[in-house]
C-alpha cells in the first residue's frame, strides 16, 4: 500500500507539488487527473524516486522510501512516449528487467508478456518500426515484466490518436485487472481516467483538491473548476442554477454543473427557450438554446426533431447528467 | 569549383610526391616501394605508430569520459571555466606541447626524477594531453543532449546506476565515442610536432619518418611508400569506424537536459576531472615558469629577446616578425578554408534526388576528408616539387603557406558545419520555398540562423589550426618569412644560452594567442536557446 503524507516537491525553489496526502490500497488503480502543469507528473516522478521530496514522506507498507534509489523501489515507470530503448529489439526491451535479475527462461516470459499486450510475433522488431500504439503496448509489457509492487503510468495514452486511445484504455484496464497490478496513473484526460482507474484524485496548482472512488468524484465535483475539468460543459450559478435544479427535481444549491447532454428537447419540458443554433451529429442534434431566466446553454434533441434557430422549444433536465456543487 | 581547388592543391602535390617514389628514374618501379616496406626499421616505425596511437587513444577515451559527464551533465561552480581550460590543449600548437612536455619531464624539470624524457611514455602523455579535449568535446556534446528519460525508465525497471550506464547510456553514446576515438586515433597516428620534439631520432612514427626520409636522407622512394601505407591505413580506418558507428536505429531524441547538482555517486567522476585538469595544467605551468626563468632568477628577459634574432643569429628574423607572419597567414588560411568548407558543406548536405546523386555526395564528403588522412609532410613536400613550374607556379607566392594550412584545416571546418546543416529539417526549406522565398532567401531564413554560430566556431578552429600548423609549413615557409612554430623548432635545435629561453617565451606567446581564440569560440557555445 502506497501512502503519501504531506508530500511537497519543488523545482529550483518553485513549488510543483504542495502538501499532497494520498492512500493507494493494493490492487487498485488510482488516477491523478489535472491540467498540464498542475504538478501531477512531478508527483509521479517523486514517487518513482526521480525527484527528491522537499517535505513530507512517501511510504510503502509503512516503510519510508526517502533515500531508497529508484532502482531499488520496485516501482516500474511507464513514460508518456514509452521511452523504449531504440537500440534494442522489442523482445530485448521487454526482457530488460529480467536480464538485469538474471532470471531463467526469459524468452518464455517475454512471449507471455507480448501475448498479454496483444503483440505476438513482434519480438524481433525494432522500436523505430512500430506505431505509437504498439510502442505503448511494448512499454507496458516491459514495465509489467518487473512484476512491480506499483506501476507508475505517466499519461500512458495521451500520445495516441483518439480512437486508438479509447481502445487501448479498455485494454489497459483489462491487463491491469488480469495482472492484479497496483497502479498510479497521471493523465489530463478524464475519459481515460474514467476507463482505467478505480479511484480518482484531482490536482490543481500542485494540490489535490478532491479524492475518492471515481464514480463519487464524478457525480459530485468539489468545485466549479473540478467540474469543468471532469467534462461538465458549464457551471451555472444563482438563479440560473435554481431554475435548472427545480426543473430536474433536485434540492436547491449555490451552483450546478451541467453536461452537454443534460438538457433534452421534449414537449412536456419545464424550461422554455429559443433555439440559437443547431447542428446535427450522427447520434443526436446539438443545440444552443437561450433558456428564459437561465441564458444560453447546450441542449440536445433526438434526430427526428430538428428545431431551427429562432424556434421556441421546451427542455427537460436529466438529473443524472447534472452535478450539484456544494460550494462556489 | 571546390573539387578543382582540392584537385590542384591537394591531389596534384600528393600524387606528384607519390610519383617521385614509384617512378624514381622515370621508370615504374613498384618493387622498390615494396622493398621499403620490408625494411626492419620500417616495421619498427609502423609498430611504434600503431602502438603509441592505440595506447594514447585508449587513455584519452578513459580519461575523457568521466570529464565529459562531469562537465556536460553536472552543475557546479566554475564549470564553464574548467570546460574552456580543458579544451585549450586541443588547439595548442603541437610544437608548443612538445616543448612544454620536455620542460616538464626534462632533467631539470619538476618531474625530471621520473626519467621519462625522450621515452615512449612521454610521447603517449603528450598525445593524450593534446587529444583528451577531442573526447570531452565530441562525447560531452552528445551526452549533454542525451534524453535522460530512457535512463530513468531503466532505473524504474530496476537497473542500478552502473547498469543504466552499461545498458542504456553507453549504447546511446556509442556513435559519439566511436567517432571521438577514430579522430583521436587519426590525430595520434599522424601526429608530427609532438613526436618530433619528444621522440627525437630514437622513436619515430610514420609521419616523422616521412619527414626524416625526405629532408635528411632524401630517400623519396621510402617516403612515398610510407605515404601510401598511411593513406591506405587511414581510409580503411575511416571505413571501419563508419561501420562501427552505425546503430540499429539512428534516430536520436535530442533534448538538452537540465544539468543537475552532483550527488554522492559523482565524486569519482569529479575527482577524475580534477586530476585531468592537473595533468593539463602541469606542462603548461612549467612552460610559463620556464619562460620566466633567467639564470636561476626571474625576469622577462626571454620575452624581451623575442625582438632579437637569438644567440649566434639562430634566426634570420626576430620572433616578433614571425608572429606577424603567423597571424597574417592564419587570416588568409581561415578565409580560404572557411569559404571552401562552406561550399563543400552545402554541397554534401543538399537533398539527393537519385541514388546515384546520393552516392556522389557521400563520395564528395569522403573526398574532402582526405587531407585528414594524408601526411601534412607529404602535402608540404608535394607542394614544393609540383607547384614550382608552369602552369601552376606558386613557389614564391606568399599564398602557398596559407593554402596548405587551409587544406589541413578543411576537414575540421567541414566537420563542424556539416552536422548542423544536415540537422536542418528539409521541410523547413520547403516551407520557406512554398511561401515564396527564393533559394538565397531560403538560405538566409532557414540555414543561416542555425549555422552562423558553428561557422564562427569553425573559423576559430581554422585560425587556431593554422597558427599551430607545423608539418606542411616546415617545408613551405621561406627562411625569411617563417611562422612561429617553425621558429620555435629552429630555436630548440640551436644551442645558445638565450635560444631555449626564447623558444619557451615564444611558445607561451603562441599558446596564449591560440588559447584566446579558443576562449572566444567557447563563448559562442553559451546556451542561448531562444535568445535570438
Amino acid at each position: 500500500m502506497l501512502t503519501l503524507e504531506h508530500l511537497s516537491v519543488a523545482y529550483d525553489g518553485t513549488p510543483a507539488v504542495v502538501d499532497v496526502s494520498l492512500d493507494l490500497p493494493d490492487g487498485e488503480v488510482l488516477a491523478v487527473l489535472g491540467p498540464s502543469g498542475c504538478g501531477k507528473s512531478t508527483l509521479l516522478r517523486a514517487v518513482a524516486g526521480l525527484e527528491p521530496a522537499t517535505a513530507g514522506r512517501i511510504r510503502w507498507d509503512g516503510a519510508d522510501l526517502a533515500g531508497v534509489p529508484t532502482h531499488k523501489r520496485g516501482f516500474a515507470l511507464m513514460f508518456q512516449d514509452g521511452q523504449l530503448f531504440t537500440h534494442l529489439s522489442v523482445a530485448r526491451n521487454v526482457g530488460y528487467a529480467l536480464r538485469l535479475r538474471r532470471e531463467p527462461r526469459i524468452a518464455d516470459r517475454v512471449e507471455e508478456l507480448l501475448a498479454l499486450v496483444g503483440l505476438e510475433g513482434y519480438a524481433a522488431r525494432l522500436p523505430g518500426t512500430l506505431s505509437g500504439g504498439e510502442r505503448q503496448r511494448v512499454a507496458l509489457a516491459r514495465a509489467l515484466a518487473v512484476e512491480p509492487r506499483l506501476l507508475l503510468l505517466d499519461e500512458p495514452l495521451s500520445a495516441l490518436d483518439a480512437g486508438l486511445r479509447e481502445r487501448l484504455a479498455g485494454d489497459l484496464r483489462e491487463i491491469l485487472r488480469a495482472a492484479g497490478t497496483t497502479a498510479l496513473m497521471v493523465t489530463h484526460d478524464h475519459e481515460e481516467a474514467f476507463t482505467v482507474a478505480d479511484r480518482l484524485a484531482v490536482m490543481q496548482d500542485g494540490r489535490v483538491v478532491q479524492e475518492g472512488v471515481i464514480g463519487d468524484v464524478w457525480r459530485a465535483p468539489a468545485d466549479p473548476d473540478t467540474a469543468l475539468f471532469l467534462g461538465y460543459a458549464r457551471v451555472l450559478r444563482g438563479t440560473a442554477a435554481a431554475a435548472v435544479l427545480v426543473a430536474s427535481g433536485l434540492p436547491a444549491a449555490p451552483a450546478v454543473a451541467v453536461r452537454r447532454s443534460a438538457l433534452l428537447v421534449a414537449v412536456d419540458g419545464r424550461l422554455p427557450g429559443t433555439v440559437v443554433s443547431s447542428r446535427a451529429t450522427p447520434d443526436q442534434v446539438r443545440l444552443v438554446v437561450d433558456v428564459d431566466g437561465v441564458g444560453k446553454i447546450d441542449a440536445v434533441a433526438a434526430l427526428d426533431v430538428h428545431p431551427g434557430p429562432g424556434e421556441r422549444v421546451r427542455l427537460t433536465a436529466d438529473p443524472t447528467r447534472l452535478a450539484v456543487i456544494p460550494s462556489d | 569549383m571546390p573539387v578543382a581547388v582540392l584537385g590542384v592543391f591537394f591531389v596534384l602535390p600528393v600524387s606528384g610526391m607519390l610519383a617521385r617514389g614509384f617512378w624514381p628514374h622515370g621508370t615504374f618501379d613498384p618493387g622498390g616501394v615494396l622493398g621499403v616496406l620490408a625494411r626492419p626499421r620500417v616495421h619498427r616505425v609502423v609498430w611504434f605508430t600503431v602502438w603509441s596511437a592505440s595506447v594514447a587513444t585508449s587513455v584519452s577515451v578513459l580519461l575523457g569520459l568521466p570529464a565529459a559527464h562531469a562537465l556536460h551533465r553536472l552543475r557546479f561552480p566554475g564549470r564553464t571555466v574548467v570546460r574552456a581550460a580543458l579544451l585549450v590543449p586541443f588547439v595548442l600548437p603541437t610544437v608548443v606541447v612538445g616543448v612544454a612536455f620536455r620542460e616538464l619531464l626534462g632533467e631539470s624539470g619538476p618531474l625530471g626524477f621520473l626519467g621519462l624524457d625522450g621515452s615512449p611514455v612521454a610521447i603517449v602523455a603528450g598525445l593524450v594531453f593534446f587529444n583528451v579535449a577531442v573526447v570531452i568535446r565530441v562525447v560531452g556534446t552528445a551526452w549533454e543532449s542525451l534524453d535522460p528519460r530512457p535512463g530513468e525508465a531503466a532505473a524504474a525497471l530496476g537497473a542500478s546506476p552502473a547498469q543504466v550506464l552499461r545498458t542504456v547510456t553507453l549504447p546511446a553514446l556509442r556513435p559519439a565515442i566511436v567517432s571521438a576515438a577514430t579522430v583521436v586515433f587519426l590525430f595520434c597516428a599522424t601526429a608530427f610536432g609532438i613526436v618530433l620534439t619528444l621522440g627525437g631520432l630514437r622513436y619515430s612514427s610514420v609521419e616523422t619518418e616521412i619527414y626524416l626520409l625526405t629532408t635528411n636522407l632524401l630517400d623519396l622512394q621510402a617516403a612515398a611508400a610510407l605515404s601510401v601505407l598511411q593513406l591506405v591505413a587511414v581510409t580503411v580506418l575511416l571505413a571501419v569506424a563508419g561501420r562501427a558507428r552505425a546503430v540499429p536505429d539512428p534516430s536520436v531524441a535530442r533534448t538538452v537536459a537540465r544539468p543537475r547538482r552532483p550527488g554522492r555517486g559523482d565524486w569519482p567522476g569529479l575527482g577524475a576531472t580534477v586530476a585531468l585538469l592537473a595533468f593539463v595544467a602541469a606542462p603548461l605551468g612549467t612552460l610559463v615558469a620556464g619562460s620566466l626563468q633567467i639564470d636561476g632568477g626571474w625576469g622577462l628577459d626571454n620575452y624581451r629577446a623575442l625582438t632579437t634574432n637569438g644567440t649566434h643569429q639562430a634566426l634570420l628574423v626576430p620572433v616578433t616578425d614571425a608572429l606577424v607572419t603567423s597571424l597574417r597567414t592564419a587570416v588568409d588560411a581561415t578565409w580560404m578554408s572557411l569559404s571552401l568548407g562552406m561550399v563543400v558543406a552545402v554541397l554534401v548536405t543538399r537533398r539527393s534526388r537519385t541514388p546515384a546523386e546520393r552516392r556522389l555526395r557521400t563520395g564528395l564528403d569522403g573526398f574532402f576528408m582526405l587531407p585528414l588522412g594524408v601526411s601534412a609532410v607529404t602535402l608540404g613536400f608535394g607542394f614544393l616539387i609540383t607547384l614550382n613550374h608552369p602552369p601552376v607556379d606558386f613557389r614564391d607566392s606568399p599564398l602557398l603557406v596559407p593554402i596548405a594550412q587551409a587544406l589541413v584545416a578543411l576537414p575540421l571546418v567541414v566537420r563542424t558545419i556539416v552536422p548542423v546543416l544536415a540537422g536542418v529539417d528539409d521541410r523547413q526549406r520547403q516551407a520557406a520555398a512554398s511561401l515564396g522565398a527564393g533559394p538565397l532567401r531560403t538560405m538566409l531564413t532557414v540555414d543561416l540562423p542555425v549555422v552562423w554560430k558553428p561557422l564562427l566556431a569553425a573559423s576559430g578552429f581554422a585560425f587556431a589550426a593554422s597558427l599551430g600548423e607545423f608539418g606542411a609549413t616546415s617545408f613551405l615557409a621561406r627562411d625569411d618569412h617563417p611562422t612561429v612554430p617553425v621558429v620555435i623548432f629552429r630555436l630548440i635545435g640551436h644551442p645558445g644560452p638565450m635560444n631555449y629561453g626564447m623558444a619557451l617565451a615564444a611558445s607561451v606567446v603562441l599558446a596564449a594567442t591560440t588559447a584566446l581564440v579558443m576562449l572566444v569560440v567557447e563563448r559562442l557555445r553559451v546556451p542561448s536557446v531562444g535568445a535570438f
